[in-house]
């Protein structure tokens, strides 16, 4: 029972949004129908730049003959245990710092080394500790996010209210009852958008491990079709990477969505 | 009447890597059961410090405090401090949690705290949804749920506007009263003071002493917002405003 002023105003809104996905699409399609058209008309060559149709041909040619699905469960999966693990050892970690305050200063200037470390870097030492195989990548993808975890969720329960910190006090309450009634349910916030940043990061972790040792995965498919200078492969596996990154982004997103109805 | 509280020659002490500050000097009073006691002073001369160390959230450097074996502390701080992803009830049971007496009794108290003192409808709301001066209500209630019988409340109206700050002095004032409280309440609004307390203590700027002492002994004693209307009112309002330094 709006008013009409209040329709309008809804009419409104609902028709930008509508644009804004018609634009969307539009460039979309404006982009694959170019690089197709130039592409037949031999203006760019398809060896080197491929071509919409050739991409999707090679796709369909993958899941026929190449187990595509294992590829990208390989790497989902592999993405899944970096990224949970370096949630959880990282939550752990900040938690440990925050009780205590005096260990937390000693390993600072350690932390920031680490944090600033590229940790590409330490490729070729973690295949020569953990073999050329899924546990270097993983490990690889969880050295990535782990630092960058401990950082922010440290940072989070350090930016807790004072007062309500004093107000805990005054109840009398310990330590451990001021970290797990206000400490930690404070923090669920930072933690869960660690863990967007946690998703991007292990894929970027894990994509770099199968660049270097995998036999599996979407970076190996990448990394190979280079190797034998097949584009189109290269392309394809540059699109599914897409697929999957955005896929893992918003099942992090539902998540916290989910978390914010349940309390409020 | 029995005392319930006394300090003797009270001596607190900041200390930085750089200096020392002397907070509070020789600061020694008593209060009796159901008294209401207003400590008033120039911003910044230590007032907040002394609520800290009576609850002992802070140390003292130096002196005495003796507490009636009987006397339970309930501390109810300037901001609100409600846990946003606590609701009403559930942010009034925490100080029942964390000295781990809540059961069914305590609960069923809180409760009919809630009900008798008009957020009977807001018992599972979140605090967003609640204004400011209901927020105060909660905080109070949440102070009150570990049957506190002294209570130290530290500026409890200063983050709320001159209206909702009236009418929710007059609220508390008539809680405490009813719930047979004892009240030490630190504030720099004198006419606040003035209509809500018993007696009145101003302090000195930096470092606090006492300067004076005022028992409040108005025509008809009343409610706070009434206690502003009383004959006596300007003169205490007089008196003190010029043992406060204030300086601009």
């Amino acid at each position: 029972m709006y008013s009409l002023e209040h329709k309008k105003y809804l009419k409104k809104i609902k028709k930008d949004k509508i644009t804004t996905i018609i634009y969307q699409i539009t460039i979309f399609i404006i982009f694959i129908t170019l690089w197709q058209i130039l592409a037949n008309l031999d203006i760019i060559n398809t060896f080197i730049f491929s071509s919409p149709k050739r991409i999707i041909n090679t796709i369909i040619n993958l899941y026929n003959k190449e187990h595509l699905l294992n590829h990208i469960w390989i790497t989902v999966y592999e993405t899944f245990i970096s990224f949970l693990s370096a949630t959880i050892i990282g939550t752990i970690i900040a938690t440990i710092l925050w009780w205590n305050k005096k260990l937390q200063k000693v390993i600072e200037p350690y932390l920031t080394i680490l944090n600033s470390l590229p940790k590409v870097a330490l490729g070729p030492i973690i295949i020569i500790w953990f073999g050329a195989g899924i546990k270097s990548i993983i490990f690889m993808a969880l050295l990535i996010s782990l630092i960058i975890t401990i950082i922010n969720v440290y940072e989070g329960f350090n930016s807790v209210n004072k007062n309500k910190i004093k107000l805990m006090k005054s109840l009398n309450a310990t330590k451990s009852q001021i970290f797990f009634k206000l400490i930690f349910p404070n923090s669920i916030n930072t933690i869960i958008s660690a863990l967007k940043i946690n998703v991007s990061m292990s894929l970027i972790g894990v994509i770099m491990g199968e660049f270097l040792v995998s036999k599996k995965g979407i970076g190996y498919l990448i990394l190979y079709g280079s190797q034998i200078f097949n584009l189109d492969l290269v392309m394809s596996g540059i699109i599914i990477l897409c697929i999957v990154a955005t896929a893992l982004y918003y099942l992090i997103y539902y998540v916290e969505k989910i978390y914010e109805k349940t309390t409020h | 009447m029995n005392n319930i509280l006394e300090t003797k020659n009270l001596k607190k002490i900041y200390h930085t890597e750089k200096q020392e500050t002397l907070a509070v000097e020789d600061f020694s009073f008593n209060i009796n059961e159901g008294e209401f006691v207003a400590i008033v002073g120039p911003s910044g001369c230590g007032k907040s410090t002394i609520l800290s160390i009576l609850c002992g959230l802070e140390s003292k450097s130096d002196g005495e405090i003796k507490l009636n074996k009987n006397t339970k502390i309930g501390y109810m701080l300037q901001q609100d401090s409600l846990f946003e992803w606590r609701n009403i009830l559930s942010n009034c049971l925490l100080g029942l949690e964390i000295n781990k007496s809540l059961n069914q009794k305590t609960k069923k108290k809180v409760i009919d705290l809630l009900n008798t003192y008009g957020l009977k409808d807001f018992i599972y709301s979140y605090p967003d949804n609640l204004s400011g001066g209901m927020r105060q209500r909660v905080a109070l209630i949440r102070t009150l749920a570990t049957n506190p019988n002294l209570l130290l409340l530290d500026e409890p109206f200063s983050a709320l506007d001159y209206q909702s700050r009236l009418a929710i002095s007059d609220d508390i004032y008539n809680i405490l009263r009813k719930e047979k409280k004892t009240m030490i309440m630190v504030t720099h609004d004198i006419a606040e003071a003035i209509s809500m307390c018993d007696k009145v203590i101003v302090l000195t700027s930096r470092p606090a002493k006492i300067k004076s002492i005022y028992n409040i002994e108005l025509e008809n004693k009343s409610t706070p917002v009434n206690n502003r209307k009383d004959k006596k009112f300007s003169y205490y309002y007089d008196s003190i405003w010029k043992d406060i330094d204030y300086h601009v």
